[in-house]
């Protein structure tokens, strides 16, 4: 067995930058334990730009916002070891793992941070109707084929879901060659980033079509075309509306699920509107010295986003690795008013003494609106935003003044006003 | 060279009569129409092992369902495929539906099944607190279980090519002509002879009899449609719960999976085409609604897949087995819809039968090994045996498909064993990559990958599932 004061898993951005602040920190043996050949996590497979405008203030491909951080890591004393499966963390921080080279590994933690990042919803839950061709594949795989492999996966394709990975594929698909038809959201607004939608769509023309579905896939053997059809208010597809469209690739970009099947076995609890842990402002699960952070916690949709909030893990990580005595805590759980679906940390221990950043999305498109914070009965911030979106995640800060005044019957709400 | 028997078709039926026929000296080929076994009913049904009280008292379904029941254990111990002795329920919502259960039971009674209960409301929600509390009682049958289908007839098929069946895939019997005693047989793959033929075609057996002038099996198609739901939710009910039966079939299940999923389904639908394999948005809604009726917790948000097996429903509504009185050397194995699958071990016994009697003197094969050896399953090995099975091949340590945790050393046995795997889809039934929750999301670039090393092609003529099903097209600019 081998002894680890941090066990990392996942070596995407997220895992990454969590392992570096807690060696900044001071935390002295790490190992950061990825499945993948390589680090980089999903960056890897995306080549197109646009990370690292917050965090770098440059744009930047995926591989190279994740290139920042492995060359990082390179000049320190930070184990790596990648094409390494993490099978089991047990409630002890007994972390096992597997790979080719040391067979099965069993490392005990003092903690461990959660970084498995998430995986896309496929065909089966989306409830298709239809034939069992060849040819349908979520996007990211689609990606994984072209970026990674170098191979087509489509000619003429069909997107259903406008999540930014769809949005991606359809300019990285036309730009190959492809023709891409139509991308098809069942909801009347898009999951994917408003620049994702002028870059991706609108300066290519490919047409977007809200409130619409795919309800039946065609073809035997390769997939030959698929049906599809507007939705009414509740979801339902409308008959009259069906339309027959002609292509042999169907690419799904339905939503993130984060990879919690580990989290699950140590008992952590799971928010079920994030499908994340529940977790404190320092991203600590209700299960001692267990950290998660990023697209695993819940689904971002900017990396800068991920970094920072690793970062908050790989610090608590090394306060709680490092300081004898726990600190002092009290927490107060923050709820969510109108239009807000979700706020990450669940859990603020006032005691903190610092600024807390709650993140959230909302669940609709909100035009105009102000972003509410309240404390207290206490209007500690009312910000104005021209939109709100639910494929954006928005943030509002609760002031270290703010929480010190606070004791644990305290009340933090945050509310969208129209 | 001409066979002593030709087996048209590699499903259940065929693969374990193929096996079966290998227990004597004879030169059996097993011939089957598309780029694996089990590609057609026997890939996409229940998977249910029934205990034998549905079909009529003197059927050979009756028998042979029966028969097969309590041959399933001991066949499935020795071809190491996953087998569990669950019990069935067939759970009755009113007084009048525990006049039919008291009826099945009377007919298990004639048919010979064994340890049958019924069930008040009481017993019965002790034993599965998730059933609905609409429900008035049940009839136990203990000795019906649950099998993975599609396992069983790789299995079988690989244990018949180790003792000396010749499998070839991708090819499907076209025409067949018959002078001197022998069959030809013209197919996608050259001329075939063979002095017997075995119709084991499933969907397909009434046309492969047309071919040699026998009118006599008259097939329906019916579709039933399914879904498999996550394994979070796979011990909702520990026995297979059925509905009281209808004109249609057995109605709307739930049950446990061997590998642990819960699967509801199927429906019942008579349809023309003999290759319809598509789910349909009624169908799947069908299923959907009755199967809360039996367990209201049921729910498809824990959907993995959904999919289509379609029985090959005959007209006379028994199994036909038996040489054809066109050609007393054609064997029939046809209008075998449920409890086909239950049945296969009786039915391969009672063909192998047929064809050696009528055959005379014919040697039994001394060097017969009935057993498959196991295959090793990383995600069901003890710690001790995984490290000791990495020492020895480096690639049971590399995970490729997390949701099963399946390791490249398992892909490539699948790949390498006898009758072994040649597409996606190949691999996944025999190996259950990409069976999890994310759907091959993740693994399934890998598998393409590891296919096309293993096969020595380039990964864009790697399919999902033989034909034209290819996954990737050209090479990116
Ligand atoms: C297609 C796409 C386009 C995007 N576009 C942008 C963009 O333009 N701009 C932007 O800022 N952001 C973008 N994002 C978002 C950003 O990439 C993600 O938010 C970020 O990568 C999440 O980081 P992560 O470390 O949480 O997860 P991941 O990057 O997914 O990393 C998780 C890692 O954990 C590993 N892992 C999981 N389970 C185990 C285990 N059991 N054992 C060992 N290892 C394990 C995985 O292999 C993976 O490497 C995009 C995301 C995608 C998918
Ligand atoms: C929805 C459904 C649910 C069921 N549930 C159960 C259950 O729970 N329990 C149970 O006991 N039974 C069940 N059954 C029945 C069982 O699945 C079948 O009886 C059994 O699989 C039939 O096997 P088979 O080998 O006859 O046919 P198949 O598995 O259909 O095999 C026929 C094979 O022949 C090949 N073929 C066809 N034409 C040609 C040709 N011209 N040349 C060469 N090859 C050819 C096909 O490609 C195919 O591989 C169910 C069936 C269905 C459809």
């Amino acid at each position: 067995m081998l002894n680890y004061d941090l066990v990392v898993v996942g070596g995407g951005p997220a895992g990454m930058a969590a392992a570096l602040k807690a060696k900044e920190c001071g935390v002295e043996s790490i190992i950061i334990l990825e499945r993948a050949e390589t680090l980089g996590g999903i960056l890897e497979q995306c080549i197109h730009t646009g990370f690292g405008l917050h965090y770098f203030g440059e744009e930047l491909s995926g591989p190279e916002y994740a290139a920042k951080f492995i060359d990082q890591l390179e000049n320190t004393d930070i184990t790596v070891k990648t094409d390494t499966m993490v099978l089991d963390v047990d409630d002890n921080n007994l972390v096992t793992a597997v790979n080719k080279q040391d067979g099965l590994l069993k490392i005990q933690a003092k903690a461990i941070v959660l970084a498995m990042g998430c995986r896309e919803r496929p065909r089966g839950a989306l409830e298709i109707a239809g034939t069992r061709a060849s040819g349908i594949m979520t996007a990211g795989t689609a990606q994984k084929y072209v970026n990674i492999d170098g191979y087509m996966p489509g000619k003429k394709v069909v997107i259903l879901g406008s999540g930014d990975i769809g949005l991606i594929m359809a300019r990285r698909m036309t730009l190959e060659g492809a023709e891409v038809k139509v991308v098809c959201e069942l909801m009347p607004y898009s999951g994917g980033l408003t620049r994702n939608i002028v870059q991706c769509l609108d300066d290519f023309g490919i047409p977007l079509k809200l409130s619409t579905t795919v309800v039946e896939t065609h073809g035997k053997n390769r997939l030959e075309g698929v049906t599809i059809a507007q939705v009414d208010e509740k979801l339902r597809p409308i008959e009259s509306t069906k339309e027959y469209i002609e292509c042999d690739t169907l690419m799904l970009s339905c939503g993130l699920i984060p990879e919690n099947e580990l989290t699950k076995n140590v008992g952590i609890s799971i928010d079920r509107i994030t499908n994340g842990a529940v977790v404190d402002e320092m991203r600590q699960t209700d299960h001692k010295g267990v950290f998660a952070c990023g697209n695993v916690l819940h689904v971002h949709d900017l990396v800068d986003y991920v970094t920072l909030e690793a970062q908050l893990a790989g610090e608590g990580a090394a306060q709680y690795i490092l300081s004898d005595c726990a600190k002092e805590t009290e927490y107060v759980s923050p709820k969510t008013g109108n239009g807000v679906r979700y706020l990450v940390p669940q859990k603020v221990n006032i005691k903190n003494g610092n600024d807390v950043k709650l993140y959230f999305r909302v669940g609709q498109i909100y035009k105009n609106a102000r972003v509410v914070l309240e404390c207290d009965g206490e209007i500690i911030s009312s910000k104005k935003k021209v939109k709100l979106a639910p494929g954006e995640m928005e943030n509002v800060v609760i002031p270290a003044a703010t929480l010190a005044k606070m004791n644990s019957d305290s009340t933090i709400t945050v509310r969208v006003e129209e | 060279m001409c066979f002593d028997v030709a087996v048209i078709g590699a499903g259940v039926i065929g693969a374990l009569t193929a096996r079966e026929l290998a227990k004597y000296k004879l030169n059996i080929a097993l011939l089957e129409a598309t780029n694996d076994v089990a590609m057609g009913a026997s890939k996409a049904n229940s998977g249910i092992v029934h205990a034998g009280f549905d079909a009529k008292p003197g059927t050979l379904k009756a028998k042979l369902n029966v028969k097969g029941c309590s041959m399933m254990p001991a066949v499935c111990a020795d071809l190491s495929v996953p087998y569990k002795n669950n019990g069935s329920l067939v759970v009755a919502f009113s007084e009048e539906e525990m006049e039919t259960v008291k009826n099945l039971y009377d007919r298990g009674i004639a048919n010979g099944v064994p340890g049958m209960k019924i069930l008040d409301k009481k017993a019965l929600k002790e034993l599965e607190p998730n059933l609905s509390d609409e429900v008035c009682g049940a009839l136990d049958a203990p000795s019906a279980g649950i099998v993975c289908p599609y396992e069983l007839t790789i299995a079988a098929t690989e244990n018949a090519v180790v003792n000396g069946v010749e499998f070839k895939r991708n090819c499907k019997v076209e025409a067949i002509s018959f002078s001197d005693g022998v069959f030809s047989l013209k197919t996608t793959l050259g001329e075939i002879k063979a002095k017997y033929i075995v119709d084991a075609a499933g969907a397909y057996s009434d046309e492969i009899a047309k071919m040699i002038g026998d009118n006599s099996v008259e097939l329906v198609m019916r579709r039933g449609e399914y879904f498999i739901l996550d394994k979070a939710v796979g011990n909702m009910v520990s026995h297979t719960i059925f509905q009281c039966p209808s004109k249609m079939g057995k109605g709307i299940l739930v049950s446990p999976t061997v590998d642990g999923n819960l699967l509801i389904g199927p429906t019942a639908e008579d349809i023309d085409e003999k290759d319809n394999t598509s789910t349909t948005a009624n169908g799947l809604n069908t299923v959907k609604t009755f199967s809360v009726k039996s367990c209201p917790a049921v729910s498809t948000r824990n959907a993995i897949t959904s999919f289509t097996g379609l029985r090959a429903h005959p007209v006379n509504d028994d199994f036909t087995l038996g040489a054809s009185k066109v050609n007393a050397q054609f064997i029939h194995a046809s209008g075998i819809e449920s409890p086909g699958l239950t049945s296969a071990p009786a039915i391969a016994e009672y063909l192998a039968d047929v064809i050696t009697n009528a055959m005379g003197e014919v040697e039994k094969n001394d060097s017969f090994n009935p057993v498959r050896e196991e295959v090793f399953r990383f995600r069901h090995a003890s710690d001790e045996e995984r490290e000791a099975a990495i020492a020895k091949n480096p690639a049971y340590g590399r995970i490729v498909c997390r949701c099963e945790t399946i390791t490249e050393g398992e892909i490539i046995d699948a790949i390498k064993a006898p009758a072994g795997a040649r597409d996606v889809d190949g691999v996944k039934r025999r190996t259950r990559a990409g069976m999890g929750r994310c759907q091959g999301g993740f693994c399934g670039s890998k598998v393409v990958e590891i296919l096309a090393r293993e096969l020595g092609c380039e990964v864009n003529e790697i399919t999902k599932f033989g034909a034209s099903s290819n996954i990737l097209f050209d090479k990116t600019k």
